[in-house]
């Protein structure tokens, strides 16, 4: 399924693995493809099927069925082929720890066929770029999880595949490393080598990621850019208004209102987590403190043996949610719009921008894996 | 600073057997390197179970008068067997079980441009030659020790066959345990099979003359370990009692096909899941 703009990097087609004495398939009829150049994150739970669908592509996973087709080989007939073209970067430090770190390159390379000189010379560039060569000489024992992760990078670049695969990239390294990885990450895809890369930090893949792909169960739930999947996520996007009706409006009416507007998917009032407050008498400004959604405002603000008294809905300001289908900025004109006739008072506003992380639990859950 | 452009296209890929004939010397050359590096690891790791029990022996046994001043004679060719079958089990078994296990060092090699069969077959010549180099230099180590060694040069090329054969076996038991097993059961391993390969393997004792224990004699015949020990007494000492040379290269051989197909098989489920 090549698509117009770009030839097609790597290919699953209806990939299936069940591991012996499991009754259920690790990778379930899985398909997807990433272009040449693009950086493809695959993101799933723990257990979904991510390492195992990288497992097939990388030869180390035989599959049950279905296809694997990478750089143009199939993985499955040639894995010997398909080993030439692609490069692995695990998340545990698999090094080669009876090798210094500059022979874990030049070593590698040498199992790729690249010839003495030219081995050497890259191992040093790569040295170089990845900030190792003042300890490219010691014990990889003696390496940090950071400068392990570096060199492995290197390792896995030092000859020159069409596909890299990065296996949590960044999982367990301090922002500084994790930067690094990342700025990387963003040369590689600059000079048009193809990554997959798994990931859990859904920061990470909406940083760097042209697509993702969400698996779980072993089956693909979504894919698209992290944009595309963020604005999908319909009734996600929220807008929170504070609003204190008219005289002889209420909370419902408002909210009847708001529903009909173009944009709005459905509309409540957050009552649990901001309870009514009785208006005037206690001296509380028109604004509530701690806004945003039953914060520690909400509880602390609650007037002390306060006695229940009844006030008219008109009187008091009513926290509502909206949820829309649309960018919640485009929100605030036609809201406005439809409060000022009615003499109600906006007090505050507050956008709640949905995260690549909220897709993520809207498709695979709460559950813990 | 020269840059390695990624980018650059796949020109002239090599064919798919020159690019895998290329990693297996390249891994073979890791492992020799490493292996150069580590010499007096090895050695120890090999030598001195066997050097002891040459000591003990036939030394200080042999100077107290329990057994006989020939016996020596007798030993020295089936510590050298010893020496030759056991480095190369152990010296592939080990790190097996911990490249797999615990390091995963050797996934890079794994996803090396050459068929998963041929990295099993460089662990086996590798582990072969180490056991080689175990008996090249157990030979003149045990002559310093007994103060004199049995000299024949017309047994070498036997002796050069069975000690081949007989490291091959070895590699390939090593490669089968080491593939079997995890980190956790690797102590198992020296108490349950080490021990009593190392004993019932006819290094000690020369194998026809077990008759009197006809039980023990079976046991022994089912050790490869007893046709490679034969066959360096028949060599080395052919006046002592020994297995017909043949049996042992036949046997050998067999037991060398038997052990090379279980590591490739057990290799290749530890390599692919």
């Amino acid at each position: 399924m090549a698509d117009a703009d770009g030839r097609v990097a790597v290919e699953v087609i209806e990939l299936v693995k069940r591991y012996p004495k499991r009754d259920v398939n690790a990778v379930d009829g899985l398909s997807f493809a990433v272009r040449e150049g693009e950086v493809f994150g695959l993101l799933g739970p723990n257990g979904a099927g991510k390492t195992t669908t990288v497992g097939v592509l990388t030869t180390r996973v035989k599959a049950t069925s279905g296809k694997a087709i990478l750089a143009g080989i199939d993985v499955l007939r040639d894995p010997v082929a398909a080993r030439a073209r692609l490069a692995v970067v695990p998340q545990r430090s698999n090094l080669d720890r009876a090798l210094t770190p500059r022979q874990n390159l030049t070593f590698h390379a040498a199992y790729h066929g690249v010839g003495r000189a030219e081995r050497n010379a890259r191992a040093a560039a790569l040295l170089e770029q990845f900030g190792l060569l003042e300890q490219a000489d010691i014990k990889v024992d003696w390496y940090s999880g950071g400068m392990a992760q570096r060199l492995m990078i290197a390792r896995a670049l030092i000859h020159e595949p069409e596909v890299l695969f990065l296996d949590e990239p960044t999982t367990g390294l301090d922002p500084q490393a994790r930067r690094f990885v990342w700025d990387r990450i963003r040369e590689l895809r600059e000079r048009g080598v193809t990554i997959l890369l798994t990931t859990h930090d859904m920061d990470e893949a909406a940083e760097l990621t042209d697509r993702v792909g969400i698996v779980d169960h072993g089956k693909l739930l979504a894919m698209n850019t992290p944009a595309a999947l963020i604005r999908g996520l319909s009734g996600q996007s929220v807008l929170e208004l504070t609003v204190t009706p008219g005289p002889g409006d209420n909370a419902d009416a408002l909210i009847a209102a708001l529903v009909g507007l173009d944009g709005v998917d459905k509309a409540e009032r957050v009552a649990a987590a901001m309870p009514a407050f009785p208006g005037g008498g206690n001296g509380f400004p028109g604004g509530f403190p701690g806004f945003g959604g039953g914060g520690p405002g909400g509880g602390a603000a609650r007037p002390k043996g306060g006695v229940a008294t009844v006030v008219p809905d008109g009187a008091a300001p009513v926290q509502l949610r909206l949820y829309l289908t649309v960018e919640p900025a485009t929100m605030l004109g036609p809201v406005v719009t439809l409060l000022a006739p009615r003499s109600a008072e906006l007090t505050d506003v507050h956008i709640g921008q949905p995260s690549l992380e909220d897709v993520f639990i809207e498709l695979t859950g709460r559950g813990l894996r | 600073m020269t840059t390695v452009d990624i980018a650059a296209p796949a020109t002239g890929r090599i064919s798919a057997a020159s690019s895998a004939r290329k990693a297996f010397v390249a891994i073979l050359w890791r492992d020799v390197f490493v292996t150069g590096k580590e010499l007096w690891v090895l050695f120890i790791q090999v030598a001195l179970t066997p050097l002891f029990m040459l000591f003990i022996f036939a030394k200080v046994l042999a100077k107290q008068g329990f057994v006989s001043g020939t016996y020596g004679h007798l030993l020295l060719p089936g510590i050298v067997a010893l020496a030759a079958f056991l480095t190369a089990l152990q010296s592939v078994a080990f790190p097996l079980v911990m490249e797999f296990g615990w390091t995963k060092e050797i996934e890079d090699r794994l996803l090396a441009p050459l068929p998963t069969s041929w990295v099993t077959l460089e662990k086996l010549v590798i582990a072969t030659l180490r056991g080689l180099f175990a008996a090249v230099i157990m030979y003149p180590i045990g002559a310093l020790v007994l103060g004199s060694a049995p000299w024949r040069p017309s047994g070498f090329p036997l002796l050069l066959v069975v000690i081949l054969l007989g490291a091959w076996v070895g590699a390939g038991i090593g490669i089968t345990l080491g593939t079997l097993i995890t980190p956790a059961k690797i102590s198992i391993m020296f108490g349950l099979v080490l021990t009593p390969l190392m004993f019932t393997g006819a290094t000690q004792y020369p194998w026809p003359t077990l008759s009197s224990m006809r039980w023990f004699q079976v046991i022994t015949a089912f050790n490869p370990l007893t046709y490679c020990a034969e066959g360096v007494r028949a060599a080395m000492v052919p006046e002592f009692p020994h297995i017909q040379p043949w049996i042992c290269i036949v046997v050998l051989l067999a037991s060398s096909v038997v052990f090379t197909f279980t590591g490739m098989m057990t290799f290749r489920r530890r390599a692919y899941s």
